[in-house]
Order: structure tokens, then C-alpha cells, then sequence
């Protein structure tokens, strides 16, 4: 073996996540392939998942947001189904030549420059990425990835310190205000555990929510994706699915037809512990700064002698100059890769 | 292209007067009057058009913590009071300043304790306080802090305690040393622990945040040494604030020029306020030490400007942060920069994609 970038276990690809946290003959990694071409928005998915999962009610209001009223993923929101209204061009095939022409020169208009409604629904949930911010940065142990290769929070041992929030690339995981511990969605672990699929995909009535092995759904991905292409839907792409991507590849992945921001999510996101080792380092200097800055104070004043003297004031300022000149250059330094 | 008919704030494109339109948003007021100045891609009613960009009503895509403003950003603050003061309170000790040295030992140990309390009292269920020991994670800088803490804590401790009762004087010393080594760490691993985050304003200045809050740290510390410390003894606390106050500027300079369009956050709002008035508050802190430090009142008020300029530093920092993750121009405009920037073979989640057609017409071929 050569030597190990450390940046490599902190982001990259990462064929084998369940086995590099320790699990030994694990099942296949599962996921979800959530295809918002055929969701229809009915919300069965979040329904089945706060019944299942016993998630409590988090208020009931009218967002004016289209259908969508419950806003967000959060603390006991762990599927939630956005709803987007859009005018675009009317994509109708030119009409064919009436095969019988009444009025001779009538023309049959097109649907040139008309728009027409379109509504996209996408049912959102946990990425349950294969580098996890929220898993990284957790300070007790709470979150860990299980023999699924999924995340998930340990509810008696998470201590509320809400870490996990910020770190969340996707704006997943949240802290529930009254009894502040960590939420998020657990790929239903208890019925993984069982041989069943998740409540959301059992509950979704169009197939939109897609449960299996990773490595299938990604297959399938594919495929729709290409058949899409086929049918004129040019706008299709796929999200999440790339295992070189900022972060690892999610094992919730979508099947989208507008640009990810659209939908809420970030169009670039990338596991923040990627450039860890580059804080750790930053930090160091940082220390170091310190320790030096100080210590050149101290020799700029000797004891005995006032701070005013001519060579103490010039020892503060020379010392003052190489402080500054370091503290620029080490955060010039910051290597080709960022 | 494709437009979103529905925002957050009504339907477009409709017919005026049909709706009862709310008082805030009728023609007359300055807009944004009687509503949150979202960002918001669309921004017809925004008087300077700015950054287009799309997004999901407006609605954040990170969510910014829950933490309390008082207690983590206390905790940044107290934090570096504690780990930089621990730093002079050994120099002043070697350099036989006893009274400087005994002061900066009672105060990081006050500091420290405030900043544990800080920590433990902004947990969502505080009495776990203990699980933060289970583990030891190098990938999580809070693990990584807890453990700092429990080293740095009872050192602290011990040096301050053995200076005030002048018990075990080689054990005070070797205490203070201890404390003198893990300081700078103290007060460096915050930085990392708000950069670690997906917190646009945040994690884009990792670079250059150790930097800012070593420098804040050690203008805190020398405030404090000013205070505290009688005027004869002062001539180390005048250089360090000059010093930190110097280095800070510089930090945070290059931390605006690093964050692009997110360092608005450093510059607009309650974040942009507390900055301007840490820097003010910095800048006469260490000149008014440096000029007048000799005169006891003045370094009193001189070393209190220090203190009060490096909390607003925090504070503006985490007002700042929790600004960049509340407005999603600050996610997803950096984002999608970086995204179009980028060869197309990488996928940058648009359809217009070369490689994809690449793709297909091979299969034609074959
Ligand atoms: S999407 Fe967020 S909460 Fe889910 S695994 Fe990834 S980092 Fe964790
Ligand atoms: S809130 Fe709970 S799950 Fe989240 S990082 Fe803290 S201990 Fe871990």
C-alpha cells in the first residue's frame, strides 16, 4: 500500500460504506430512486411516513406555497413533497393536416409561444450520503451508518447539541424544538431490518419512490433517464446518482426535470469535512500565530525595562510585520486543491 | 424558459386589483415594508436587481443551527479569552509580572467555566452533557473541542487555583505550562468547529477563520491584561493587542476577499454591524494602549474596548453565519458558479449536457 490521502476517506468515491464502518458481510446497500416523472403529488409518501415512524404533528398550516403545506424536510417532516408551478412552452406535436380540408387556406393554429401550466412534484427526503456531514461532525457516536449503508440517528444517545443542523449539506436533519434531539428519516431501519421496504415507497401508488439495492436503481436510473431523452423530455437529468460527486453519491438519489435549486436543493453540495484536514491545518498555524504572537510581545517589553523604549517599540513592530506577512502567506497556502 | 407562476409572495402575471392586496405590499411603501426581506430569485419588486438566481420559494436550502447567539458565540468568545489568556499568564509568569500572571489564571479559569456552562447549557438535553466523551472523532471538531476542554479545564483550574492560595508551586507551574500549551488550541479549534459546517458565510472562510479568531483571542486576553494588570506590568498586553489587532484586520480582510458574494453577510445587517464596530472597537482599543497604556485609567479603558471588540467580533461572525444560511442566494449562486465553471463531462445537473448527446449518438453508432 502507498500512502493514504486522508482526503480520500473524507469524500470521493466510496464503493463500500457499510464495510468501511465496520460491518462485516453486510447486505447490499439500499437506497432510494425517486423518480418525480410520474409523482402526481398525492403525499401518500409522507403520510405513510409519519404514521409509521409515529412522528408528531408540526403544525398545520397554509403556506401559499402551490400544495405543498408542509414546507420542508425537518425534525418530524422525514418525506416531504414539493410542488412547483412553472409556465412553459406548449410541447404539443404540430397537429396533423386535416385529412379533409373544409375551408380551403384555413390554417390550424400551432402552439408556438403559448405556455402552459406545468406542475413538478418531488418527493424529498434524506440523502443518506455515502459522506455524510451530519454522521462526520456528530460528536457522540448518535448518528452512525448501518449495516445498510444508511444514516441514522441513535435517539438515546444524540444530547441535542445540534451540530448535525448545520452540517447537513441538504438542510435535512433538524433538532424537534421541545424536545431537542436530532430527527431525520431512517430509511425505515426497523422494517429494513424485517425484509420490508420503507412506508414511503410501499405507500407510493406511481412507483415514483423506488426502494432496492443501490447498484439496481442506479441501473434503472439510467435507463429511465435515456427513455426520457427518447420521448422529447430533454429537460430530465438525474441527481445525486454519481459516486464522484461532493458527496460520495447519495443513496437517495432523483430522477429530477429542472435544475436542483428549483426544487430546493443544492445544486453543488459537498461534504464539508472534505476540507477538514485543510481547517485542522489553518487551525494549527493559527495556534502557532498565537503562541508566537505572544511570545514576541513579551520579548518586545522585557521586564525591567518600559514597553516605550526605542528598541522595544521597534521589536513590536518588526514583530507585528512578520506576524501579519505569515498569517497572509499561510492563507495564501492554501494548495492547488481547495 | 421555464418561470415559476406561484411565489411565496402570490401569483405573477395576474390581472392588478382583483386581489385584496396586504398593506405591505401596496403601491407607496418602500418595498420591503411589512415583510422579511427574503431573497428571492425572482425580486421583481427589488429596487437594485441582483444575482439572478432560482430557488424553492425563497425557502433556505441549509438549515442554519439552532444554536442560542448569546451562548455559542459566548462560547467562542469566553473560549479565546481563556485559551489566549492562559498564554500571557505564563509569559507574565516567566518574566516575573506575578500580579499579570495570577490575574489572567483566575481570569481563564472564569472564562473557561463560563464558556463550559455556555456549551452545556445550549445542548438540547444538557444532562447528556457526559455522551460528549464517548467517543473520540478526529472528523468532528466538537469531539475533538470536548476533549481540548477536558484537558485545558482542569490545567486552568489548577494553575488558578494554586496562584490564589499559593499551594503546590510546581504543580501551579506545571499546570500553567499545560494550560500555556492547549491555550492556542482553545482558541483556535472554534474557528474550525463554525467552519465544519455547511454555513456558506462559514465554511467559504475556513482558511482564514483560525486566523481571525487566534487574533480576536489574543486582542480579548490583552484587554483583559490590561485591566486587570497593574500599569508597570502592562508593556507585554500593549504589544499582544497591537499585535492581535493588526493580525485581526488582515484576517478578516482576506476572509471578505475569499467569501465573494457571501461576505455581504460579514458586511450587511447585524453580522455586517457587530464587524464594523469590532473593528472600531479593536483599532482604538490597541492605540489607545499603545499610546496612553502607561496611564492606569487608560488601559483600563483601553483593555474593556479590546474585550468588547473581540465579543462583537464573534458575535458578528455568528450573526453573519446564521444570515448566509437563511437566504438561499448565499447556497445556491456560489453553487451554480462553481457548477457552470466545471467541464460538462462532471455533470452540473443541467440537461443541456454535451456528454449526454455524446453518449447517445454512440449508441447510435453502435
Ligand atoms: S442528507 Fe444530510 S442528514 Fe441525510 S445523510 Fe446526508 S448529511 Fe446526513
Ligand atoms: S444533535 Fe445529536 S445527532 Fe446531531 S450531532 Fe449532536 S449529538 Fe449528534
Amino acid at each position: 500500500m502507498t500512502t493514504v490521502d486522508i482526503r480520500d476517506l473524507l469524500s470521493g468515491p466510496e464503493p463500500d460504506p457499510a464495510g468501511d464502518a465496520g460491518h462485516t458481510a453486510h447486505p447490499e446497500r439500499a437506497g432510494f430512486f425517486t423518480d418525480t416523472s410520474v409523482c402526481i403529488g398525492c403525499k401518500a409518501c409522507e403520510v405513510a411516513c409519519k404514521e409509521w415512524n409515529a412522528i408528531p404533528e408540526d403544525g398545520l398550516s397554509l403556506t401559499g406555497m402551490s400544495y405543498d403545506n408542509s414546507e420542508g424536510l425537518g425534525a418530524s417532516t422525514w418525506r416531504h413533497v414539493a410542488f412547483v408551478e412553472q409556465s412553459v412552452p406548449v410541447r404539443a406535436p404540430d397537429p396533423p393536416p386535416p385529412a379533409d380540408p373544409v375551408t380551403p387556406g384555413a390554417e390550424v393554429p400551432r402552439p408556438e409561444g403559448r405556455t402552459e401550466l406545468r406542475w413538478l412534484m418531488a418527493s424529498d427526503v434524506c440523502k443518506h450520503c455515502t459522506h455524510a456531514a451530519c454522521l462526520d461532525v456528530c460528536p457522540t457516536g448518535s448518528l452512525f451508518r448501518t449495516e445498510f449503508g444508511t444514516v441514522v440517528v441513535q435517539e438515546d444517545i444524540c444530547n441535542g447539541c445540534g451540530y448535525c443542523v448545520p452540517a447537513c449539506p441538504y438542510g435535512v436533519i433538524e433538532q424537534r424544538p421541545d424536545d431537542g434531539r436530532a430527527f431525520k428519516c431512517t430509511m425505515c431501519y426497523d422494517r429494513l431490518g424485517a425484509g420490508q421496504e420503507p412506508a414511503c415507497a410501499k405507500a407510493c401508488p406511481t412507483e415514483s419512490i423506488q426502494f432496492g439495492p443501490l447498484d439496481e436503481l442506479r441501473e434503472t436510473a439510467a435507463r429511465r433517464v435515456e427513455q426520457l431523452h427518447e420521448a422529447g423530455v430533454t429537460d430530465a437529468r438525474l441527481y445525486g446518482h454519481e459516486p464522484d460527486d461532493g458527496v460520495g453519491g447519495d443513496g437517495a438519489f432523483f430522477l429530477l426535470l429542472d435544475e436542483p435549486e428549483v426544487y430546493g436543493l443544492p445544486p453543488d453540495p459537498v461534504v464539508t469535512t472534505r476540507d477538514l484536514p485543510a481547517m485542522w491545518k489553518h487551525a494549527g498555524a493559527a495556534a502557532l500565530a498565537l503562541l508566537g504572537g505572544v511570545t514576541a510581545a513579551f520579548l518586545g517589553s522585557p521586564a525591567g525595562r518600559g514597553a516605550t523604549t526605542v528598541r522595544g517599540r521597534t521589536t513590536a513592530r518588526a514583530a507585528a510585520r512578520t506576524a501579519a506577512t505569515a498569517a497572509r502567506a499561510a492563507a495564501h497556502r492554501r494548495g492547488t486543491r481547495r | 424558459m421555464t418561470g415559476s407562476d406561484v411565489t411565496r409572495d402570490g401569483p405573477r402575471g395576474e390581472r392588478p386589483g382583483r386581489e385584496a392586496v396586504p398593506a405591505a405590499l401596496q403601491p407607496g411603501k418602500p418595498p420591503g415594508t411589512g415583510r422579511r426581506r427574503k431573497g428571492k430569485g425572482r425580486g421583481e419588486q427589488l429596487m437594485v436587481p441582483r444575482a439572478e438566481f432560482r430557488s424553492y420559494y425563497g425557502r433556505p436550502v441549509v438549515k442554519a443551527p439552532a444554536w442560542q447567539a448569546r451562548d455559542i458565540a459566548g462560547y467562542f468568545f469566553t473560549g479565546g479569552l481563556a485559551g489566549a489568556g492562559s498564554v500571557l499568564a505564563a509569559g507574565a509568569g516567566l518574566t516575573g509580572r506575578h500580579a499579570t500572571a495570577k490575574a489572567m489564571k483566575v481570569s481563564s479559569l472564569a472564562a473557561i467555566s463560563l464558556s463550559t456552562a455556555a456549551l452545556i447549557h445550549d445542548l438540547g438535553r444538557p444532562e447528556r452533557f457526559a455522551n460528549m466523551l464517548r467517543v473520540i472523532k478526529p472528523t468532528s471538531p466538537m469531539s475533538v473541542g470536548s476533549w481540548l476542554l477536558a484537558g485545558y479545564g482542569p490545567a486552568a483550574g489548577a494553575a488558578a487555583g494554586s496562584a490564589l492560595t499559593g499551594l503546590l508551586p510546581r504543580a501551579g507551574r506545571a499546570a500553567t505550562g499545560v494550560a500555556a500549551m492547549l491555550g492556542p488550541a482553545v482558541a483556535a479549534y472554534t474557528a474550525v468547529l463554525a467552519a465544519d459546517t455547511a454555513v456558506p458565510a462559514w465554511h467559504d472562510a475556513h482558511r482564514e477563520l483560525p486566523y481571525v479568531f487566534t487574533a480576536s483571542a489574543t486582542a480579548a486576553a490583552a484587554g483583559m491584561a490590561l485591566t486587570l494588570a497593574p500599569a508597570r506590568e502592562n508593556g507585554p498586553a500593549r504589544n499582544a493587542a497591537l499585535l492581535a489587532a493588526a493580525g485581526e484586520a488582515v484576517a478578516v480582510r482576506l476572509m471578505k476577499r475569499r467569501t465573494g458574494i457571501v461576505a455581504e453577510t460579514y458586511e450587511q445587517g447585524r453580522g455586517g454591524r457587530l464587524l464594523r464596530a469590532a473593528e472600531r472597537l479593536t483599532a482604538g482599543g490597541a492605540l489607545g494602549a499603545a499610546l496612553l497604556g502607561r496611564h492606569r485609567a487608560a488601559a483600563v479603558a483601553s483593555g474593556l474596548a479590546l474585550l468588547a471588540g473581540s465579543a462583537c467580533t464573534r458575535f458578528g461572525i455568528f450573526h453573519a453565519g446564521i444570515a448566509s444560511a437563511e437566504d438561499p442566494r448565499y447556497t445556491v449562486v456560489p453553487q451554480r458558479e462553481r457548477l457552470d465553471s466545471r467541464p460538462p463531462e462532471h455533470g452540473n445537473g443541467r440537461s443541456e449536457r454535451p456528454g449526454r448527446h455524446d453518449r447517445n449518438e454512440r449508441k447510435a453508432q453502435a
